[in-house]
């Protein structure tokens, strides 16, 4: 109905519709331009030879590409069994907090009483406490269990970091099953347990899965608690490893650095760009309808 | 056996619609155990810190922690160490927080308009969000470096810089901190533009085109269609943002670690320094929750007067 007019509209005032579409355009590019150009300068460092990076003018495009940097950012740290660290600690807390938090997450969304309210309330006001008095409580209780400088204690530190958020998304996917699909499975004959099973279940399983890559991403870039937490170097995980290139004095070796840096970007980029639509979209179910 | 009674039950109780579902007061049993986790891992921990502000606690000595009262809190009154980090915190996340609203306004708004650019745009936008911070950190050091950065050669080509050639911004006292806030409005440009964009969304294009006929420019539909709709959204993420940019950490750990001379030390990097270089762990969550009270008086006062401000409008 609308359309017609729309295009009257535009037809009327083309001059001006030109020129604001140019400068939208520019306004695009601007932006395009500072995003991408850090990311780009990082790539462009990379690969850059040792010769280049001591030029007085540094350039954008590499003269002589090389994947020297890489060889020596393997030698200089130890990254693969950094990496290693990095992804059972990121996997394994991903995997409890779904555990824990899935049962949860549905008595939350199904059974508003009192005690519900008041958890929904805490997740969020837990959000606003700073991480020091999070990880200082947790550090004694570990100290106290022996599990500082242990992958158990960090894993734990971890679940209980992104319980708060899991909880979250998981309740905006369950409310975003229709009670009355549980209801017509009760009528035709389900018990509580089948209905959960069969019905449940498998509508919950892509937010459950796009939660726990969410949490698995954000404890492979997290640094805090692996800082405080991880001490012997063998234990360490990548981003408390990469801060290792930068040296004492802030004096770096700027390839490895680089090269290291770009590495320890891909898996998150990769599995975020996966997942990145159903998150934004968990986030405003649980913020809409909490 | 049992299952049938309870089906029959609940087949019974769902006459009554939904009944059985959403008013559960018999269900507690249910809903305790499954609010374990959050009182075991959430609520007990941050109680127990709560509680070590209100002692003596370090780390590796022998005596016992004793209740000491109010003796953290009035030594960090008188604390201008931890006041002057306070100050550069809220620089900082103010600095940050609002550039980055306006930013991501200006950037969601264009993508949200049928430009040929956007999908780039939109998969670029993401990249930020998707690092770990200790690279973006990295990475903007890299930029910043005074000899091989991006940033003092493009000011070279641009014949902007003086004779003085490479400047180092992470370690002038006057450039430390603006360079830090940049790196911060860059960091979070993503989660808030994405936000506003699903916000947008939101926005009834009809009536877009319907105040676009009664000739209303610009400005005045943005004032009068999209900024209603959009304003709950922008409230909530200036408020996360703030909350966040507070409390950051990583970011300028691997930038500046708080130089040169405390002047990018946050009060996240002070109150680390305190409590795991120093062992001071009383005084350092007695820091913690001085913060969380700040913070929350400051977010009271913002939402109450936008939100007063939503019903003068």
């Amino acid at each position: 109905m609308s359309r017609p007019t729309g295009h009257r509209a535009a037809a009327r005032g083309r001059p001006q519709r030109t020129a604001g579409r140019v400068a939208q355009y520019a306004a695009l590019l601007a932006y395009l331009l500072f995003l991408a150009f850090p990311f780009l300068w990082l790539l462009s460092t990379a690969f850059k030879p040792p010769r280049e990076l001591a030029r007085v003018h540094p350039t954008w495009i590499p003269d002589a590409p090389t994947l020297e940097n890489f060889r020596s950012a393997f030698d200089e740290q130890p990254l693969l069994p950094a990496a290693a660290n990095s992804l059972f600690a990121a996997a394994v807390s991903a995997v409890l907090a779904m555990v824990l938090a899935t049962p949860t997450a549905y008595v939350l969304a199904r059974h508003r009483s009192r005690f519900s309210h008041a958890a929904t309330g805490w997740v969020v006001i837990s959000q606003a406490f700073p991480l020091v008095l999070v990880i200082i409580p947790l550090f004694l209780i570990l100290k106290n269990l022996q599990l500082v400088d242990s992958r158990g204690g960090l894993i734990l530190v971890y679940v209980v970091w992104s319980l708060p958020f899991a909880l979250w998304m998981l309740t905006g996917y369950v409310r975003a099953v229709p009670p009355e699909l549980e209801e017509a499975a009760a009528v035709d004959g389900a018990g509580r347990l089948r209905t959960l099973v069969s019905v449940t279940a498998p509508l919950l399983v892509p937010g459950i899965v796009a939660t726990a890559l969410f949490a698995f991403i954000t404890a492979w870039n997290e640094f805090f608690f692996a800082l405080v937490l991880l001490k012997s170097p063998g234990k360490q995980t990548l981003p408390v490893v990469l801060t290792h290139f930068l040296g004492s004095e802030g004096v770096a070796d700027l390839g490895p650095l680089a090269a290291a840096a770009l590495l320890a970007t891909l898996p998150g980029l990769v599995l975020f760009a996966a997942v990145q639509r159903r998150i934004t979209g968990g986030m405003l179910a649980g913020a809409v309808k909490g | 056996m049992t299952l049938a009674t309870a089906q029959r039950r609940s087949t019974a109780a769902g006459s009554g619609r939904t009944a059985g579902l959403r008013r559960d007061h018999g269900a507690w049993f249910l809903v305790l155990p499954a609010l374990l986790p959050i009182l075991v891992l959430s609520v007990g921990p941050l109680l127990y810190g709560i509680g070590l502000a209100f002692t003596d606690a370090q780390s590796g000595r022998t005596r016992s922690t004793r209740w000491t009262g109010l003796l953290n809190f009035s030594d960090l009154l008188h604390d201008t160490l931890f006041w002057d980090s306070f100050r550069i915190g809220l620089l900082w996340a103010v600095g940050v927080t609002v550039p980055q609203f306006f930013l991501a306004l200006g950037l969601a708004l264009l993508l949200n308009l049928d430009l040929r650019m956007r999908w780039p745009a939109r998969a670029l936008a993401i990249i930020p969000w998707a690092m770990p911070e200790v690279v973006v950190g990295i990475m903007w050091r890299l930029v910043y470096h005074p000899d091989a950065g991006f940033l003092n050669e493009a000011l070279r080509g641009l014949g902007l810089s003086g004779a003085t050639g490479g400047r180092d911004w992470l370690s002038g006292l006057a450039t430390a901190l603006p360079a830090v806030i940049v790196v911060g409005v860059w960091a979070g440009m993503p989660q808030t533009t994405v936000s506003l964009l699903a916000g947008l969304q939101n926005v009834p294009q009809e009536l877009h085109e319907a105040v676009a006929m009664d000739g209303a420019g610009a400005w005045r539909r943005f004032r009068t269609v999209t900024w209603p709709v959009l304003r709950p959204i922008a409230l909530a993420v200036t408020a996360l943002n703030f909350i966040w940019n507070v409390n950051s950490f990583a970011l300028v750990y691997v930038l500046t670690d708080g130089g040169p001379g405390g002047r990018t030390r946050l009060p996240m990097l002070f109150a680390y320094e305190e409590a795991f270089r120093y062992g001071q762990f009383g005084y350092a969550a007695a820091m913690g929750l001085a913060m969380v009270a700040v913070i929350s008086v400051l977010l009271a006062v913002y939402l109450a007067g936008r939100l007063k401000g939503a019903d003068d409008a």
